[in-house]
């Protein structure tokens, strides 16, 4: 056990505080070895914001899956405004005043606002007719209160995605909870975005209603919320008060031990530029791109959703027509039209969403590994298995990739190593230019540190490398030279070494920061 | 932009077909003299009735996200059973007929409720299946029917406007306002658009689908029976290839193949497009064998024109 | 989203009988074969005689050939709805042409035509990316109109059929083997290595896996869906080599029906319609499977049309079976 104390004691005979959810001993097994919960006990107050920490693996997911009734706990109990509630299913955890509100959005996008918010609940009329006027009237009385500027009459399908998860917060309140829970709601939403969800959190809090917040982000659990709650492996590691807590010891809680800093991997000597970029622009998207990348070097490009760099990506991969604009490669102008250009002119592209980009999921790993270079592992266009061990034994070995076998479906591979695949697939294909998109999203800790760790190594054997990122310890971690985007345009180049983290954040939410040139 | 300016360009982007029906009786009726005339369009509306009615049930099923290949299968069942059972009576004969189709379309349903096998393949076997059943109940024979009143109401008429049609006619008024007015008819989009979410939502997709596949069971049974009245009799083949032109009529009318999105008033103009051109081509006495390669190369047209229209060029990859 | 730290999902080992049994469902098909010889053989003693096994081999041929072509579409991720069109077009063609032009020029036209028309398929589906069912259903529509408006409707056939070579390809013996059934499993065996020992193959895969993936791995997504299309158009082409040169001519609708027994077989043989996985042996097995019911039928004594009731339920049985063992659970668990 840690040396952190939780604060309270949660036994729901407590007077003061009444909480308005009370978890105790419980306990989630998946069969037949895998112990998803351990014993965990806690407790969320009424009217509070409620942060949920821990790695990936730590169980959170599981943890809020019990508590909306979708799956049932093998043992302990769970105490709502003090009396012990069985939550059957998801319906029943709604009625009961519990919400979940999931990462991955629930909704019709063919139907209007106010048939999503009362999915499955539509008022009647008579046995069979739906009530219209009463469905619209109370949906834009729901969006009245929760400050939105869409009508209940539009399309899902139409709206941003922070108006969608709106909606997905409407369908909780018709249900008037007391408990709502947000699992990673920011993931996709920019700044802008964001506020509005915290205002509406805010809002809610201030009716009474007890917030639970997973989250990876500090910055936003820090600025929102009132407790957090550390689980590791399973197990309940402490509940503190965040005025009372830092960054630090909430991560020490978490993984056991302070992150380094990976800023350690010495840079070596850069050689020529192997990539360039002139004016590159793509109508709507981004304008007028210029940066280099030269032999041996981390270039990071930061910035926030929305920012353009992905669509830089896409570009330079042939994914994308520019509008106007040079690549430039070993200081010859092409144009790149496809993918498979790309690839022959010596680009690779480690995609955002690897499930949906990145691999064939439901091939083997040496598979996945070959397919970007089948050309290596033929013989005059017949495929050759000890070709193709010979490759996956390797980048197996050298990215430490943990399979059973190299025909282990990829699909069952955990993030960490399934990204390890996908950047395996890359290497085996010589390139250049190494670009990353997001390399370390939804990984575990440990598995992230060492793909940052590879990046380094990876730029000092010789490659050129674009590293695409939202995470500021990240990009500052891996990179020798640092680009902010914001809207699409360059807003500031940086060198690593002499950035800070002001710097960085200004330089992606103002305009006019100065563009500082970095020799 | 005025509101009905609007409505109407939502009205046509949604459902282009309407276009393309406007644009033949246009064609039409320039080219030839018959066409314009009330007796043509009551041949059209009696001709259409049979793809229509079972149109009508598909749309349903599609929007759902699923398919029903067996309609062309019992089409023929029923059709057989109702002419070869009239000793009993006609209307028990149809009954009966009816009872058919809606107990396979429910057998249809569970099956794929139960066992989660894709509505294609479970319905494909079906499709076999039955066409087995009828066979083997008609022995390969031709059924005629005994009682003269069943031939006499295939041709009857209502107030001038013929029976058949009114039946399709009333049907998919029926079957419209279901769709946007009642709560089953909006689950059909939920079902169909967000499967999960349906479920997470508390709606009971699966007696959902299985009443959906009973109601194209008993709608292939009607367009059976009622065809079957206008020839007074029944064939152990009939109804091959009708889930192709009823597949067809439902998406030309805007239902997506994967489901979520779709409407009656869509499909009745599929319906009514794929009835106008092939009356129209009949008038012109095009060959018939023309009229098959335009069906096909309309059906390929309308879906490309879809796609273009509904693609937002700007920002798209090229994947 | 924010994933176990497990390395592998499924958890723990799973214990020998567990695992055997799991085998054994995902092999249903197997099973389900090997029960149907085993029921057969004890109603009917003719049915396991090597003189029976040959003719149920060479009727299940020309369904069988087509079929090959079709699992390489379905695998890819698309349908071919417009095989059995296409096979009374090729058909019709090539006897008409026979005495037009003689054996040699016909069956080279009717390649030709057939990869012709594949190729529109392949345009279709593989660069202007339609949906695979409707379009391969229009042109199901459009060949069998454009065969109707060929032949004027009639029926054609080879005169002097006694005197031509184009009689081997439907009614000679090589070896002692029916020649249909040499073109059969001899192109089953050629494409079954394209699929499964070539870089082509694997790019197939790739497409029907996961389209978006195989595009950002560089694979041209377009020309292998296109080139899907051209393998389906040639192999429905042998078929009608074998149908037109058994029949020495032709009705000019006999296809019609066999996109559908085709589908049925590739169902039965386990290749799933989503794509990205499969094989032509399967696809062989199912067709066999196919065959052997309706000969089985047959033997004892029932009609024709007996097979299909035993074909429905075959299919739902053998697919569910496969299904099943995959989720772990018999029924689906939502109401």
């Amino acid at each position: 056990m840690s040396d952190i104390k939780p604060i309270e004691n949660y036994g729901i005979h407590t007077a003061k505080d009444q909480p308005v959810l009370v978890l105790e001993n419980i306990t989630k097994t998946f069969p037949p070895a895998v112990t998803a919960l351990d014993q965990v006990s806690f407790g969320i107050r009424k009217g509070e914001v409620h942060a949920l920490c821990g790695e990936n693996g730590a169980g959170k997911s599981t943890l809020m899956k019990v508590l909306a009734g979708i799956h049932q706990a093998d043992g302990g109990q769970i105490f709502l405004e003090g009396r012990p509630v069985t939550l059957a299913g998801p319906m029943d955890a709604k009625h009961q005043g519990v919400l979940l509100i999931h990462q991955e959005l629930s909704l019709v996008p063919e139907m209007t606002v106010a048939e999503n918010i009362y999915l499955g609940n539509l008022p009647r009329k008579w046995p069979s007719r739906v009530d219209t006027k009463k469905l619209y009237a109370d949906a834009d009385a729901i969006l009245k209160r929760l400050k939105c500027n869409f009508s209940a009459r539009d399309k899902v399908s139409k709206l941003s995605i922070a108006k969608k998860h709106m909606v997905e917060i409407a369908r909780a309140l018709v249900f008037t909870p007391k408990i709502v829970v947000f699992d990673e709601p920011t993931a996709s939403l920019t700044d802008t975005e964001k506020h509005v969800l915290f205002e509406v959190i805010r809002d809610l809090k201030s009716q009474g209603v007890a917030i639970a917040y997973i989250s990876h982000r500090m910055d936003e659990i820090f600025a929102l919320s009132d407790r957090i709650t550390v689980l590791r492996d399973g197990n309940f590691r402490g509940t503190v008060d965040t005025n009372n807590t830092s960054e630090d010891e909430i991560t020490r809680m978490m993984i056991g031990r302070s992150l380094e800093k990976t800023r350690n991997v010495a840079a070596g000597t850069f050689g020529e530029k192997v990539l360039e970029v002139k004016d590159l622009s793509c109508a709507g998207l981004f304008q007028e791109i210029s940066f280099s990348i030269r032999k041996g070097e981390v270039v990071g490009m930061y910035g926030l959703v929305g920012a353009g760099r992905t669509e830089i990506a896409e570009t330079l991969f042939g994914l994308r027509e520019p509008t106007q604009g040079e690549i430039l490669l070993d200081g010859e102008s092409v144009t790149i039209n496809s993918p498979t250009e790309a690839v022959r002119y010596g680009l690779a592209l480690v995609p955002e969403n690897r499930k949906e980009q990145g691999l064939v999921l439901g091939m083997s790993c040496r598979d996945n590994i070959t397919l970007a270079n089948l050309a290596a592992v033929t013989d005059g266009g017949v495929l050759k298995q000890s070709k193709e061990l010979e490759i996956y034994d390797k980048y197996a070995e050298q990215l430490a990739i943990k399979s059973p076998s190299w025909a282990q479906r990829v699909g069952n591979l955990s993030g960490g190593n399934q990204q390890k695949v996908v950047i395996g697939k890359w290497l085996a294909t010589h390139p250049k230019v190494l670009i990353l998109d997001e390399p370390t999203r939804g990984i575990d800790v440990g598995s992230k540190s060492e793909i940052h760790k590879l990046i380094r190594e990876l730029a000092k054997s010789g490659y050129a490398v674009l590293v695409i990122s939202s995470e500021m310890p990240e990009v500052l971690g891996v990179s020798d030279r640092i680009l902010a985007l914001k809207d699409g345009r360059i807003n500031g180049e940086f060198l690593d070494s002499e950035v800070t983290e002001d710097d960085l954040v200004k330089a992606i939410s103002f305009d006019n920061a100065s563009v500082q040139r970095a020799s | 932009m005025t509101s009905i300016g609007t409505k109407a360009r939502h009205f046509v982007l949604e459902q282009p077909i309407w276009i393309f029906v406007v644009l033949c009786v246009v064609v039409f009726s320039l080219s030839s003299e018959h066409f314009l005339d009330i007796d043509n369009f009551k041949n059209i509306l009696v001709q259409t009735s049979t793809i229509g009615l079972i149109a009508l049930g598909l749309t349903f099923v599609m929007i759902n996200g699923n398919i029903d290949l067996s309609v062309g299968a019992v089409v023929a069942l029923a059709a057989c059973l109702a002419v070869d059972l009239q000793t009993l009576g006609i209307f028990p004969a149809v009954l009966i007929g009816l009872a058919s189709g809606v107990l396979l379309g429910a057998l249809n349903g569970l099956i794929v409720w139960k066992t989660g096998v894709d509505a294609f393949i479970v319905t494909l076997g079906a499709m076999i299946g039955v066409r087995g059943l009828v066979f083997v109940y008609t022995e390969e024979q031709s059924f005629f029917a005994t009682d003269f009143a069943y031939a006499d109401f295939g041709i009857s008429s209502v107030a001038g406007i013929p029976t058949l049609g009114l039946i399709f006619l009333a049907f998919a008024l029926l079957m419209h306002c279901i769709l946007s007015y009642t709560v089953h008819g909006r689950n059909i989009f939920a079902v169909g658009g967000n499967r999960q979410a349906a479920i997470d939502a508390g709606i009971r997709v699966g007696p959902h689908i299985v009443i959906n596949f009973m109601l194209t069971g008993f709608f292939a049974a009607l367009a059976g029976i009622t065809l079957s009245t206008q020839m007074g009799a029944a064939t152990p083949n009939l109804g091959r290839d009708f889930e192709l032109w009823a597949i067809t009529a439902v998406v030309l009318g805007g239902t997506k193949l994967t489901g979520g999105a779709g409407s009656i008033v869509g499909t009745f103009g599929g319906v009514v497009a794929i009835g106008v051109l092939r009356n129209g081509m009949n008038l012109l006495q095009v060959p018939s064998f023309y009229v098959l390669v335009i069906m096909g190369t309309i059906l390929i047209a309308v879906l490309f024109i879809d796609k273009q229209v509904s693609r937002n060029k700007e920002q798209e990859l090229k994947v | 989203m924010a994933e176990a730290s497990t390395d592998i999902k499924t958890g723990g080992q799973a214990s020998l009988a567990q695992k055997s049994l799991e085998i054994m469902a995902r092999q249903g098909i197997l099973l389900a074969f090997v029960l149907f010889l085993v029921v057969f053989s004890i109603f009917s003693d003719r049915f396991l005689s090597a003189d029976n096994f040959m003719t149920v081999v060479r009727q299940a041929s020309i369904i069988g050939t087509i079929a090959i072509g079709v699992t390489i579409v379905v695998i890819g991720g698309n349908l071919d709805l417009s095989v059995g069109s296409l096979l009374s077009f090729s058909t019709v063609l090539v006897v008409d042409l026979h005495d037009k032009i003689g054996p040699t020029g016909a069956i080279i036209c009717m390649f030709l035509f057939a990869l012709l028309i594949g190729a529109l398929n392949g345009y279709l589906v593989g660069y202007l990316k339609l949906n695979s069912l409707i379009v391969t259903l229009g042109m199901l529509s459009a060949i069998q109109g454009v065969t109707l408006i060929y032949s004027g409707g009639q029926n054609v056939d080879i005169h002097n059929q006694d005197s031509t070579w184009f009689a081997f390809f439907g009614r000679d013996y090589l070896f002692g083997i029916a020649v249909p059934v040499i073109l059969f499993l001899g192109l089953a065996l050629l494409i079954e290595f394209l699929l499964k020992a070539t870089s082509y193959g694997r790019k197939v895969f790739a497409v029907g896996g996961n389209p978006a993936a195989a595009v950002f791995s560089g694979i041209r997504r377009n020309r292998m869906v296109f080139s899907t299309y051209l393998l389906s158009a040639f192999t429905t082409a042998c078929a009608a080599l074998i149908l037109g040169s058994r029949v020495m001519g032709s009705q000019n609708n006999v296809g019609q029906g066999y996109e559908l027994l085709v589908l049925a077989g590739v169902i039965l043989g386990g290749t799933s319609l989503l794509g990205g996985s499969g094989s032509i042996t399967r696809t062989v097995i199912g067709v066999l499977i196919l065959s052997f019911i309706q000969n089985g039928l047959l033997l004892m004594g029932y009609p024709y049309y007996a097979q299909w009731l035993v074909t429905w339920a075959v299919i739902i049985l053998a697919v569910w079976l496969d299904i099943a063992s995959t989720r772990g659970k018999v029924f689906t668990s939502f109401s």
